[in-house]
């Protein structure tokens, strides 16, 4: 297993937003984490991206012990993030934000080819006219590319995605889709959290189910896509 | 008695003249209260920290150029004595400033003023109370003619210099990746660090960065004024009325504001002697009832 995390366990104050968390990602696979609104699906990718600090509990990556590291620190073992709305840099170019993605980035020993700028316009080809314009006027859904093309640029082996297609229309849903699945082929695992279940059990093999602060359901694609009634019980409001 | 048509020509440009060289008085030192002002400014727009010591180590720096240049010269002072209070400036903030940073405003105002204190005793117990000169190097004494008056060369300097390291800013954060990093790090530092950059390193290089600048408004600033230890609440204060005149962490706002600063401190004591302190602080007033943000900023 590239990524395992065990019994995790974050606070907000006196909230116990997460209960031992536990799950794992082997390498080059794509796995969901899916939920109902608050349940804390961001929570649990911030908790691994060390921006809020688990209390308690283990992450594992290729074998190092992440629990506890500044993100700084955890971007730089290999793993990438692309938040929740994006958080592109509004005040920097199209290019200031990719090159913000590999500034920091030291162990440049990722799975497949480096990412580099010529490879990142070859697979949005939008941002070559567009480099030098700032990314506040660009639209949504070439912010999501630009965020996840940014955190590309780490040369990551694994991607954690927050709600890539929230707010996109069907259209600019299905590039952003197709993307991330182009990805997974040059080795880069992905852990996608989405509300939008087609893309999620499109996209991957795995499937974790959150209930409150909790992981209530863990199997495959297809088991998931057999029992509906597990399905009303995480997923439908 | 009647005046001769070309002697009323002499009268009116004498006075243009007299008018000129206050302007250019006032914007030679709006100028220094910028470099004094802008590490102020621009390390509240990045770290959120108000930074009372930044008077005081603007203070220091001009002392530091009096005991440099005693021993060596100007230059010399011009080039150590900012870098020794950059040293001393990221010193504080990794020990002292960092540390109380979580526990919000109030306690870190209360610490950063209380260095300012410790600095001013220092000071004190050092070089004592007495005001102390610093001499223009050579080649930056005298005077240069501009029509019939004659304007000191080391304010001509003193505009020069400013301008090019306002210039230098300009490409620093423009073109280089500290830069880049800063401004992104401005607007979202939590993303900066998930890209794996140390933020917490940048802020201590960026706090040393802004003191640096101070340090360099203290020895530009010793030989126009004397130097003692009024000098940090004397600019300190016209500095933290730029700040916020500017709006918070705004430089563009903070070049504005010292200009306006300057100029309304030399044309206001020729024209009302009496009252020329209370307009700088009338006007940040009106400012602030206007536009709470200040004329430049977005925070209140
Ligand atoms: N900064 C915070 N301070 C306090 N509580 C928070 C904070 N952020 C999130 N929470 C709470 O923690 C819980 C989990 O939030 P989280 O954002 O992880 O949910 P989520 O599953 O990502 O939801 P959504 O699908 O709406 O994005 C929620 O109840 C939320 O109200
Ligand atoms: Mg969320």
């Amino acid at each position: 297993m590239q990524l395992v995390v065990k019994d995790l366990n974050t606070f907000y104050g006196a909230i116990h937003a997460l209960q031992n968390i536990s799950l794992s990602i082997a390498e080059g696979e794509i796995v969901a984490l899916l939920g109902r609104n608050g349940m804390g699906k961001s929570t649990t990718l911030k908790s691994i991206m060390g921006i809020i600090k688990p209390r308690s509990g283990s992450i594992q990556f290729n074998g190092n012990e992440l629990a506890g590291l500044p993100p700084h620190k955890i971007a730089q073992a290999g793993i990438g993030y692309v938040p929740e709305d994006r958080q592109v840099f509004g005040n920097l170019t199209i290019e200031e934000n990719l090159m913000m993605g590999q500034m920091g980035i030291k162990n440049k020993n990722a799975a497949g080819p480096k990412w580099t700028l010529d490879r990142i316009y070859e697979h949005f080809p939008f941002m070559v006219k567009k480099h030098g314009l700032k990314a506040r006027f660009i639209s949504g859904g070439e912010q999501q590319m630009l965020s996840i093309a940014r955190a590309l640029m780490g040369n990551p082996s694994l991607l954690l995605i927050d709600e890539p297609s929230e707010g996109l229309s069907p259209i600019i849903v299905n590039e952003v889709r197709d993307i991330l699945a182009e990805i997974n082929k040059e080795g880069v695992s992905v852990l996608l959290v989405e509300h939008n279940y087609k893309v999620a059990v499109y996209l991957a093999k795995r499937i974790y189910l959150m209930g409150k602060a909790h992981i209530g359901y863990e199997n495959s694609v297809g088991h998931l896509e057999a029992h509906p009634e597990i399905r009303s019980q995480f997923l439908e409001v | 008695m009647k005046i001769p048509p070309s002697d009323r020509g002499t009268i009116m440009e004498g006075t243009a003249f007299i008018l000129l060289t206050q302007g250019i008085h006032g914007i030679s030192y709006g100028l220094v209260l910028f470099l004094a002002a802008s590490g102020l400014s621009m390390i509240f727009g990045l770290m959120d920290i108000l930074n009372l010591s930044h008077a005081y180590l603007f203070m220091l720096a001009a002392y530091f150029a009096f005991s440099i240049a005693q021993v060596t010269n100007f230059w010399v002072a011009l080039l150590l004595a900012p870098l020794a209070i950059a040293c001393i400036g990221m010193l504080l903030e990794r020990y002292l400033i960092k540390p109380v940073h979580p526990f919000g405003h109030t306690p870190e105002l209360v610490l950063t003023l209380g260095i300012g204190m410790v600095l001013l005793e220092v000071v004190k117990s050092i070089w004592g109370t007495t005001m102390l000169t610093v001499m223009p190097p050579e080649s930056l004494q005298g005077f240069i003619p501009i029509g019939y008056l004659k304007y000191p060369v080391y304010r001509i300097f003193i505009i020069v210099f400013t301008i090019i390291i306002l210039c230098g800013l300009h490409q620093l954060f423009r073109r280089t990746r500290f830069g880049t990093i800063v401004r992104a790090a401005t607007v979202n530092s939590d993303m900066v660090s998930a890209l794996g950059i140390n933020v917490p390193r940048i802020y201590t290089l960026f706090f040393g960065f802004g003191t640096w600048l101070a340090g360099l408004a203290g020895v530009v600033v010793a030989p126009l004024l004397s130097v003692h230890p009024g000098l940090a609440d004397q600019v300190g204060l016209d500095a933290f009325v730029v700040v916020v005149l500017g709006g918070l962490g705004s430089l563009w706002g903070a070049f504005v504001a010292s200009i306006l600063i300057g100029l309304l401190n030399t044309y206001g004591i020729q024209l009302i002697p009496t009252v020329a302190p209370l307009i700088t602080f009338s006007l940040m007033v009106l400012v602030l009832t206007v536009k709470p943000t200040g004329l430049f900023g977005d925070r209140q």
